[in-house]
């Protein structure tokens, strides 16, 4: 009975949503404005309508509230769902910061909590880095015709898969990989370096696997870019750091702030770059929720430790768009 | 002048540096698929062989989830692409605020962790199937693996028919409704039509993201498997060249998509150039033969 509790938020939503496209249609009073149903025919706007309700209520939403649910609840077999043992607990989310085993502080969750999420952070600024010059340059400076083939050569790669992608990267990056052997080859250390054990093969298969999703909002909003701005400041004396800085970053800020929320979200959650390119040692988040589902096949645990990361995420998000204030309606779209 | 040079040649230098970083791997990539020994190296070159091919094609695991991607990826397109159509067309009906909780609705699946959705997909059709009884229908890999796919490929296509439905001039379906056309008909004859460019990059896009997607179908294919999840499970536990050789196909495929691309894509701008040329000249005839009507009178 509990369960069916979260269908309530979903009518709630819908509810409110009647109400303020109720109310805006009085507002913005308009004689020559037909209603949804009198504008698409009755038939296809039912369809329209049961279209976007399954997808939004079936696919989004219910899944969501779903896994909080699941994640309030202790971990049961299939039998004991709905008994006497199903309550409302919050032993999930305490074991996260406390071991349950033995009482101890759980240091090794948090720290891969953290640890995705700074790696993550490093890797968004390391590829708004490598992407802005070659966005700037294609948005400004390059002729149509060769802007499309670069386009075409960006996207190429990206239609390999990212699994296939990662591997690619453990032949470069193995210690018996060509990276190693061109190393030693010029003697420049005897032993092979161990890119992948201290995780220089996370970051760049994270950095690869991201790079265009940096690339397509940057050079979407420095293309639109006035080129008159940039002449001006320049013919102010302004030298080209000044006119980066004052000119074209503030102008393409939503862009940036776009494409940097994609490289993190994403990279946050990826699960394939840390599984095979991460090091030994090396715990990623999405890899213990990973764990929980496979190996313990404690699903409770898991939604709850994917709820965490999906809160921390969108915290950390939100924080970073007051920072540099923007706002997120910019943001998407 | 000469400042002016450095910078081009600084510039040049860096776009080479950052294609080898993208394109780099792949290629070494490939050269192992040619290589003769088992652990996949470019360098010695010991002797050329297509043998992991061969070793690709026997591979019957693989072989069995390609098949399941292409179910998945033709599901996912059902699914979505309709789905996207409908919502694209939603957005454009409402107002300002509504729209904005709307639109925060359907793109939050675009920016969810891909983990997070294929859990989250697991656990509701888990619940949903047992309460309702449907458990036969729905709580399968393929089932599960479409609808996770489905709810954040479904943002895709919203966003590209969106961006096409946002250049449709109002002024065809009036003029379409003056003529006595039915609302339906509207949208069958002038809507759809004006749409499909944007329908087809959809399927595109939501077969290609389907057909590549890891994350999330890694959870909702439960004891199924898709040819990237096998791919997953060989990754894990080795290296071999047959995985290059499958990369080679891909990059293969993918080089010989993207050139017929350019070409449809030239060949459609030519002839879309040409009949706005016919219609400026139509038009000047038109106007031309307006203007002398009324000196005949």
């Amino acid at each position: 009975m509990s369960r069916l509790f979260v269908y309530l938020i979903p009518v709630f939503v819908i509810a409110v949503f009647m109400v303020m496209a109720h109310f805006e249609r009085r507002v913005a009073h308009d004689p020559t404005h037909r209603g949804f149903f009198d504008r698409n025919g009755t038939v296809l706007g039912i369809a329209f309508i049961a279209l976007v309700a399954f997808w939004t209520l079936f696919l989004v939403v219910l899944p969501y509230l779903y896994m909080v649910q699941e994640s309030f609840h202790p971990k049961l077999v299939a039998a004991e769902r709905g008994g006497p043992k199903d309550i409302l607990t919050l032993e999930q989310y305490r074991s996260f910061f406390i071991q349950p085993t033995d009482g101890e502080v759980n240091t090794t969750h948090l720290w891969a909590f953290f640890f995705s999420l700074a790696a993550s952070a490093a890797v968004t600024v390391l590829n708004f880095a490598i992407c802005y010059p070659l966005a700037y340059y294609m948005a400004q400076a390059g002729s149509v015709q060769k802007v499309r083939l670069l386009m075409l050569a960006l996207i190429v790669p990206y239609w390999v898969n990212e699994i296939l992608r990662a591997f690619s990267l453990r032949l470069l990056l193995a210690s018996k990989g060509l990276i190693n052997q061109v190393l030693m080859g010029l003697g420049l250390t005897d032993a092979p370096v161990d890119f992948l054990g201290n995780n220089v093969g996370l970051y760049v298969g994270l950095s690869y696997a991201y790079l265009l999703v940096m690339m397509f909002p940057l050079y979407n909003a420095v293309e639109s870019l006035d080129k008159n701005q940039i002449e001006a400041a320049r013919d102010l004396g302004a030298p080209w750091w000044r006119i980066h800085k004052d000119v074209v970053i503030p102008y393409a800020k939503p862009g940036i702030a776009s494409g940097c929320t994609m490289v993190f979200m994403l990279s946050a959650g990826s699960l394939a770059a840390p599984q095979f390119l991460g090091g030994p040692k090396t715990l990623w988040f999405t890899s213990i929720v990973y764990d929980f589902f496979f190996q313990a096949f404690n699903w409770p645990r898991g939604a709850a430790y994917a709820f965490l990361l999906l809160a921390g995420c969108i915290a950390l998000v939100m924080l970073m768009l007051r920072v540099f204030k923007v706002s997120l309606g910019e943001t998407i779209r | 002048m000469s400042s002016q040079s450095i910078i081009k040649v600084m510039i040049g230098f860096y776009v080479v540096l950052f294609f080898a970083y993208l394109f780099g791997p792949l290629m070494v990539m490939s050269i192992t698929a040619f290589n003769t020994p088992s652990y996949p190296s470019a360098y010695p070159f010991e002797g050329f062989t297509l043998n992991w091919f061969v070793k690709l094609w026997n591979h019957r695991a693989m072989m069995d989830g390609l098949v399941n991607s292409i179910i998945i990826g033709i599901g996912v397109i059902c699914v979505s692409v309709p789905v996207g159509l409908a919502a694209a067309i939603v957005m454009n009906q409402i107002y300002h605020r509504a729209r904005s909780l709307y639109y925060l609705v359907t793109v939050s699946p675009v920016l969810t962790p891909g983990v997070i959705i294929g859990i989250s997909t697991v656990i509701f059709w888990r619940d949903f199937s047992e309460m309702t009884g449907t458990r036969g229908l729905f709580y399968k890999g393929i089932m599960l693996s479409i609808f996770g796919q489905a709810s954040f490929i479904s943002a895709y296509c919203l966003l590209i028919i969106m961006a096409r439905l946002q250049r449709f001039d109002r002024a065809q379906e009036e003029a379409a409704l003056d003529l006595g056309a039915s609302y339906p008909q509207v949208f069958w004859h002038i809507l759809l039509p004006f749409l499909r460019p944007a329908l087809v990059s959809a399927a595109v896009i939501a077969f290609l993201s389907s057909f590549e997607n890891y994350n999330t179908t890694t959870f909702a294919i439960l004891a199924d498997k898709t040819l990237v999840t096998v791919l997953a499970g060989e990754v894990r536990q080795g290296t071999t060249p047959a995985l290059s050789a499958l990369a080679v196909i891909i990059i293969g495929l993918s080089l010989f998509g993207a050139i017929a691309y350019e070409v449809v894509k030239r060949r459609e701008e030519r002839r879309s150039a040409r009949i706005a040329e016919r219609a400026k000249l139509a038009e000047r005839g038109e106007l031309a033969a307006g203007e002398a009507a009324p000196v005949a009178a």
